[in-house]
C-alpha cells in the first residue's frame, strides 16, 4: 500500500496539487493497479531487450529548412495571457 | 454496396446534391443529440459551405472523389483550425488550433466534409466516455449503456447515422472496442501508417488514428484518404499506399485464420462466445482454414499497457502547464502554484490517476522494476504474435470480452474499466493491424464484435477477411431502432 508521503511526492512530481481525499483515493487505487500488474514479474525476462517502439525505426532525419509560421499573433492569441510578444507568467520563486 | 459509394452514385447521377446530403446528416444531429450526445460541436456553417463547394464542383462538370460531399465526423482530439479542440478536457476547454492535422487536412482534400468534432474521454483515457469533462455519449443500441470509449462518440454517431464515417484514434482499443459496442466497423492500422501529426498525444509508441464506417468498404475507403508518409511525424512509415478497396474479395479460399485460444477462456461472455463460434463456422464455409493458436503472453497485454501508456502520457501532458495556451488557474500567485493548481482543476480523475501512475512508474528507484520490464514484456507479447504469424495469415478473436455496459458500472474500479480492453491492448503493444466488425447481437439486443489481427502492413488481409465475412453475414445491414 502507498503510504500518504509516497502520494504526495508523485503529486508533486508530477505538478499535481491533490486535494486529501484524492490522495487517500490515489493511495488505494494505485496500490491496486501496481499489486495487478506485479504479475508481470511471472514471467522471466532476463536477456530480453526491451521494445521502445511498436516498429523499429531509427535516426528519421529530413533536411533541415526553415519555415517560419505565417502567423505567430494566432498562437499568442490562444495563451491564457498573452503579452505583447511574450507569455506572462506569476511571480517565480518566493513560495 | 458502402454508403459513401452509394451517396457518391446518387451525387455523380445528380439525384441528390452535397448539400441534401450534409442538411439530412445535420438535421439527424439536431434531432437526435439531445439523446445520443455524440458530439462536442457540430459545424454546421462549415459543412453548408463545404458541401456547396462539391455542388459547384459537379455543377461546373468536375469530377469528384469518393469521398467528396460525405459528412464526416472527427475525434476532438485532432487538431482543426479556427475550431476548438477541447480532447475531452477542462483544460483545453477553449483551445482553438493554430495548426491542422495531417489526417483533417487530407480528408479537407478529398472533398469530405466536416459535421463535427466527437465526444471522448478525456485526452483519450477511458473506455466508456463517462471520463468526458463534457458528458456521456449514449449508446445508440441502448441509450442506458454507454457507447465505449475513448472514440465513443465517432462510434455511437456513424451507428446512429449522424454522419456517414468518422475518425477516432486507438492507443488501447479506443477504436475498435466502441465499434464492437455500437456494432460498426472500426479499424486501427499498423502503427505509423497514418500521420499523428495533429492528433494531441497520449502514449506516443501505441497511439495510431483510424476509421469507423458501417462497412468494411467504408473503412477501407477512409484508410486510403488518410494513410501516407508524413515528414511531420518521424514515427509515420513511407511505404507505398494500394487501393485498399481491391482487397474486398467475397471468398477466403487458402486464407489460414488462427483463433487465439486464450482470448475464449475465463472470463468470456458466453453470448459473445457464442457468436465467435459461429462467425468461424462463416469463416470456414467461405473457405477459410482455422486453426487454434496459442498467444501464452496475451493475457499481460493489460499489467504491461497500464505501465507504458501512463508512463508516455505522464511525459506529453506535461506540456499542459497553463502558459502558453489552454486553461490557468487564476488564482495562483506564484509559478509553481499556477502549474499545480491549473492541473489540479484543468485535469479528470482519470487523467490524474494515470498521471500520477506513469510518474510513480519512472521515478528513481521505480524504473527498472516497472517501465523496463514492462518493455521486456512487451516484446514477449510482440513474439507470440510474430511466431503466429508464421502459422496463419491473420488471428481473430473477440474483441471485447462483454457487450456494452452502464454508465457508472466500472467507474468506482479503474481496474475493472482497464479490463474492457483486454482483447485490444496486446496489438497496440506490437503496433499490429487491427479490425472490429459486427459478428451478433446478445439477448439485450446489444451488438458482438469480431477481431481480425494481421502482421505489420497486411491491412490488405484484415480486409478481405472481414469483407468477405460481413458480405455473407447480414450484421451490417441492422441498425438501431432508436430514432
Amino acid at each position: 500500500m502507498l503510504k500518504p508521503e509516497e502520494v504526495r511526492k508523485v503529486a508533486s512530481l508530477a505538478r499535481l496539487e491533490l486535494t486529501p481525499d484524492e490522495e487517500g483515493q490515489f493511495a488505494t487505487q494505485l496500490s491496486d493497479i501496481l499489486t495487478y500488474i506485479e504479475q508481470l514479474n511471472q514471467l522471466d525476462t532476463t536477456d530480453v531487450l526491451p521494445t521502445t517502439r511498436a516498429i523499429d525505426g531509427s535516426n528519421i532525419t529530413r533536411e533541415d529548412h526553415l519555415t517560419p509560421y505565417a502567423n505567430p499573433r494566432l498562437i499568442l492569441q490562444g495563451a491564457p495571457e498573452p503579452e505583447g510578444e511574450f507569455f506572462r507568467v506569476p511571480k517565480i520563486g518566493g513560495e | 454496396m458502402s454508403v459513401i459509394r452509394t451517396l457518391h452514385q446518387q451525387l455523380i447521377n445528380k439525384e441528390r446534391s452535397a448539400l441534401e446530403i450534409v442538411q439530412s446528416s445535420l438535421e439527424r444531429i439536431q434531432v437526435l443529440e439531445p439523446v445520443l450526445r455524440s458530439f462536442l460541436r457540430v459545424t454546421s456553417d462549415h459543412a453548408i459551405d463545404h458541401a456547396k463547394k462539391v455542388d459547384d464542383k459537379i455543377q461546373n462538370g468536375e469530377s469528384i472523389g469518393l469521398l467528396a460531399g460525405i459528412p464526416v465526423a472527427v475525434k476532438d482530439n485532432l487538431c482543426t483550425v479556427g475550431i476548438p479542440t477541447t480532447c475531452g478536457s477542462r483544460i483545453l476547454a477553449d483551445f482553438i488550433p493554430p495548426y491542422e492535422s495531417t489526417v483533417t487536412q487530407k480528408l479537407a482534400n478529398t472533398g469530405a466534409v466536416l459535421v463535427g468534432k466527437t465526444n471522448m474521454d478525456e485526452f483519450a483515457m477511458g473506455s466508456s466516455t463517462e471520463s468526458s469533462a463534457f458528458q456521456v455519449t449514449a449508446n445508440p443500441w441502448d441509450i442506458t449503456r454507454i457507447p465505449g470509449g475513448s472514440s465513443g462518440g465517432s462510434a455511437a454517431a456513424v451507428a446512429a447515422n449522424e454522419c456517414v464515417v468518422s475518425l477516432g484514434s486507438d492507443t488501447g482499443g479506443s477504436i475498435r472496442q466502441p465499434a464492437a459496442f455500437c456494432g460498426v466497423v472500426g479499424l486501427k492500422p499498423t502503427y505509423g501508417l497514418v500521420s499523428r501529426f495533429g492528433l494531441v498525444a497520449y502514449a506516443s509508441s501505441l497511439d495510431q488514428i483510424g476509421p469507423f464506417g458501417r462497412t468494411v468498404e467504408d473503412a477501407a475507403i477512409m484508410l486510403g484518404a488518410i494513410a501516407g508518409h508524413d515528414p511531420k511525424d518521424s514515427t509515420s512509415l513511407n511505404v507505398p499506399i494500394p487501393d485498399y478497396t481491391n482487397y474486398l474479395i467475397p471468398n477466403l479460399k487458402g486464407i489460414k485464420v488462427g483463433v487465439i485460444t486464450e482470448t475464449l477462456g475465463e472470463g468470456l461472455d458466453p453470448q459473445v462466445g457464442i457468436a465467435i463460434q459461429n462467425a468461424l463456422k462463416q469463416l470456414e464455409i467461405l473457405g477459410a482454414q482455422i486453426y487454434d493458436i496459442s498467444c501464452p503472453r496475451f493475457r499481460y497485454g493489460v499489467p504491461t499497457y497500464y505501465i507504458i501508456a501512463p508512463s508516455e502520457a505522464s511525459a506529453n501532458l506535461a506540456r499542459y502547464d497553463g502558459v502558453k495556451y489552454g486553461y490557468r488557474n487564476p488564482d495562483a500567485e506564484h509559478l509553481l502554484s499556477m502549474y499545480t493548481q491549473t492541473r489540479a482543476t484543468g485535469f479528470g480523475s482519470e487523467v490524474k490517476r494515470r498521471i500520477m501512475l506513469g510518474t510513480y512508474a519512472l521515478s528513481a528507484g521505480y524504473y527498472d522494476a516497472y517501465y523496463r520490464k514492462a518493455q521486456q514484456v512487451r516484446t514477449l507479447i510482440k513474439q507470440d504474435f510474430h511466431q503466429s504469424f508464421t502459422q496463419v495469415d491473420v488471428l481473430v478473436c473477440p474483441t471485447t470480452p462483454t457487450t456494452a455496459f452502464r454508465p457508472g458500472e466500472k467507474t468506482d474500479n479503474p481496474l475493472n474499466m482497464y479490463l474492457s480492453d483486454l482483447m485490444t491492448i496486446p496489438v497496440n503493444l506490437a503496433g499490429l493491424p487491427g479490425l472490429s466488425l459486427p459478428c451478433g447481437f446478445d439477448d439485450h439486443g446489444l451488438p458482438i464484435g469480431l477481431q481480425v489481427i494481421a502482421n505489420v502492413l497486411r491491412e490488405d488481409l484484415i480486409f478481405q477477411v472481414g469483407y468477405a465475412y460481413e458480405q455473407s453475414t447480414q450484421w451490417h445491414g441492422c441498425t438501431p431502432e432508436f430514432t
